[in-house]
């Protein structure tokens, strides 16, 4: 039986092939940007969700201002006495800092500007590094030490030709730093973020001297102890730096966040793009629906007389209603085969010039089921724009159906 | 005794169009019994189409009954009555009302799709059905390939899927030459002849007419004249010449 309606559906859309592709390209649109949407935000999401889980649930980021988010503002710092302090507090295990500046680099009369990162460099502080990404290796050369005052490590960018510089850098290279000369000791291989992957290493001392900057951390990251729970060791750090910085509470002009809260602000603002970009798409895919059901009005008008004859030889308001049902459907599962397959290809040609971005580690979720959904919802999106018109099309009198001209 | 198969009880059909009631019919009693060759003739806006809707089970009377085998079409769903109707009374048109998009088989399996019957049994009948009018050769082709003749016989093979007791035919010559027209009212007499069908001419044309057993005039809504015929020989007189008195 339903076999026989969509032969007969199917019929009807042979001699129906402009308007019905017309309308496809209504819908499918919406459906591709579902996909695209979809597989990019779970992506994403993956891809943040596993950047924490290396970093470690154990972390605490401190770093100067009132939010994370805000622009830097003048005059507000965390300085070695703040670092001093956190290290003090109940709970921590270690702590390191960051002086993380953009630095005018040149090799052979080339001059850039890139990311220089001065932490130090013994190996307590760098393991709080080192544990928060697998990828943070030096592949070529070796790690530089806190005794090396004119030796570099590089990011892979940096020894890639045609990135930063025209010729990529290689070991035991000279490089100057805002004016200094320095050795190349040390490559790192591929993190997967182009700041990271085209960052300059110094020992946290070179870098003060470097860029003058004598008592300031950009960053500060601690690590609290096993079987502290991180959360509470924060709002410990989060008391004592008050006290010393002299601020009131929910007035600090400094933010701690714990891994895990970093993961849950990271989520919220996800959440917040996604939803809005799917409103978008579900807006487009609503007039796509109003483009069905008005494909279908107009349908069901042009074959009001076969509407009458069904009746007459023997069609119930039931069979009516499927054989529209159907056809609707099938302008759906026809946009869905077509905005899945578009919304794929855009999804993997988004991936591979984020891919040439630098960020290798972000992949799009294409999941089959994410496949399959789409096609599946576009079907039912179809049946249900098509709902209306096919229940007055099966309500239609068979005597006036009969004489419509 | 004769086997009633569609009745009519002082069968009233009353339209309002445009605030204003128009008295299509006024107190048809017809009846129809198993195996008449029965032709309703009168001029247009007489009232026969309303008529014919509601012999063809179409349509519910505005005042009366009409029974299909003994039962009350009104107390019948709208459902129960399109099974109904689709079992027991094959329909032609003036127009053919084919489905366009589909061929001619597909055409005379429809009225089978809407009983259930499954695909195998359908076209088996479908084919015998177009070989028995004469279209074994065209069966795979569209409406739009068609001639009106043929498209006519797809027609009556339509009408004759589900084995109905009844063909209701709507001025079944009235779109096609004389020639042709012949020709169907050849095949329908034949089905009256060898098959038993009982058959509802509904025509306009005095010659057509005289092929029935039975003429019932309608003029205004109601009947006026009731009678047997002499019955129109397939042989003689012609379409063009009229009717042979």
């Amino acid at each position: 039986m339903i076999k026989d309606y969509f032969r007969i559906s199917f019929s009807a859309f042979k001699s129906r092939k402009l308007r019905t592709g017309l309308t496809l390209l209504g819908v499918f649109i919406g459906i591709a940007l579902l996909i695209t949407l979809m597989s990019l935000g779970s992506g994403l999401q993956k891809f943040i969700t596993d950047q924490f889980e290396q970093m470690g649930s154990d972390k605490l980021m401190i770093m100067p201002g009132s939010s994370m988010f805000g622009a830097p503002v003048e005059g507000i710092e965390l300085t070695k006495k703040d670092l001093e302090i956190i290290e003090r507090t109940q709970g921590i295990e270690a702590v390191t800092g960051a002086v993380i500046k953009i630095g005018a680099v040149t090799y052979k009369e080339e001059t850039t500007y890139t990311w220089t990162l001065g932490t130090p460099m013994d190996t307590k502080s760098w393991a709080i590094f080192e544990s928060m990404s697998s990828a943070f290796k030096v592949e070529k050369g070796r790690k530089i030490t806190d005794k090396d005052t004119s030796k570099v490590n590089i990011g892979i960018d940096v020894a890639t030709d045609k990135k930063l510089f025209d010729k990529g850098v290689s070991l035991g290279d000279k490089i100057i730093i805002e004016g200094k000369e320095f050795e190349v000791v040390g490559i790192y291989g591929r993190i997967g973020n182009p700041q990271d992957d085209s960052q300059i290493y110094l020992p946290i001392d070179v870098a003060r001297d470097l860029f003058d900057e004598p008592d300031k951390y950009d960053m500060i990251v601690a690590q609290s102890k096993t079987g502290e729970d991180p959360e509470n060791v924060a709002e410990k750090v989060k008391k004592n730096l008050r006290k010393s910085r002299d601020v009131k509470e929910d007035e600090e002009d400094f933010t701690i966040q714990t891994s895990e809260q970093l993961l849950e602000s990271f989520g919220t603002i996800l959440a917040v793009i996604q939803a809005v970009l799917i409103g978008l798409a579900t807006i487009s895919l609503l007039v796509g629906g109003i483009g069905i059901a008005n494909t279908m009005y107009t349908s069901i008008l042009e074959r009001t007389r076969e509407i009458g004859v069904m009746k007459a030889i023997g069609a119930k308001t039931t069979d009516i209603a499927s054989l529209f049902i159907i056809e609707s459907g099938l302008i759906g599962l026809g946009a869905g085969l077509i905005g899945v397959t578009i919304g794929a290809l855009i999804s993997l040609g988004i991936q591979s010039a984020i891919h040439l971005a630098g960020y290798t580690m972000l992949n799009v979720n294409l999941s089959l089921s994410l496949l399959l959904g789409g096609l599946a919802f576009a079907f039912v999106f179809g049946i249900v724009s098509g709902l209306i018109p096919a229940i007055k099309a099966s309500k239609m009198n068979p005597v006036d159906s009969l004489r419509y001209e | 005794m004769k086997q009633t198969v569609i009745k009519l009880k002082d069968v009233w059909k009353v339209y309002s169009l445009e605030g204003t009631q128009v008295e299509a019919l006024r107190g048809i009693d017809l009846d129809f019994n198993k195996g008449d060759f029965v032709s309703i003739i009168g001029p247009s806006g007489s009232g026969k189409s309303t008529l014919m809707h509601l012999i063809g089970c179409l349509d519910l009377p505005t005042k009366g009954q009409i029974f299909l085998n003994n039962h009350d079409i009104a107390k019948m769903s709208e459902n129960r009555l399109a099974q109904v109707r689709g079992k027991t009374i094959g329909f032609v048109f003036q127009a053919f009302n084919l489905i366009p998009t589909l061929n001619a088989i597909e055409n005379v399996s429809l009225p089978m799709i809407f009983q259930g019957i499954p695909k195998d049994e359908r076209e088996d009948k479908a084919i015998m059905l177009l070989n028995q009018v004469g279209l074994g050769k065209r069966m795979h082709h569209k409406p739009s390939e068609l001639s009106g003749g043929e498209k006519q016989r797809v027609a009556i093979a339509r009408a004759l899927s589900n084995d109905p007791d009844i063909i209701l035919a709507d001025e079944p010559t009235g779109n096609l030459d004389s020639k042709t027209g012949q020709t169907i009212m050849d095949l329908i007499v034949g089905l009256h002849k060898n098959y038993g069908k009982t058959i509802i001419n509904v025509t306009h044309d005095p010659y057509i007419a005289k092929f029935a057993d039975k003429i019932v005039r309608i003029v205004d809504g109601k009947i006026t004249k009731n009678h047997n015929t002499e019955k129109q020989s397939l042989w003689e007189g012609s379409l063009n010449g009229g009717s042979k008195k």
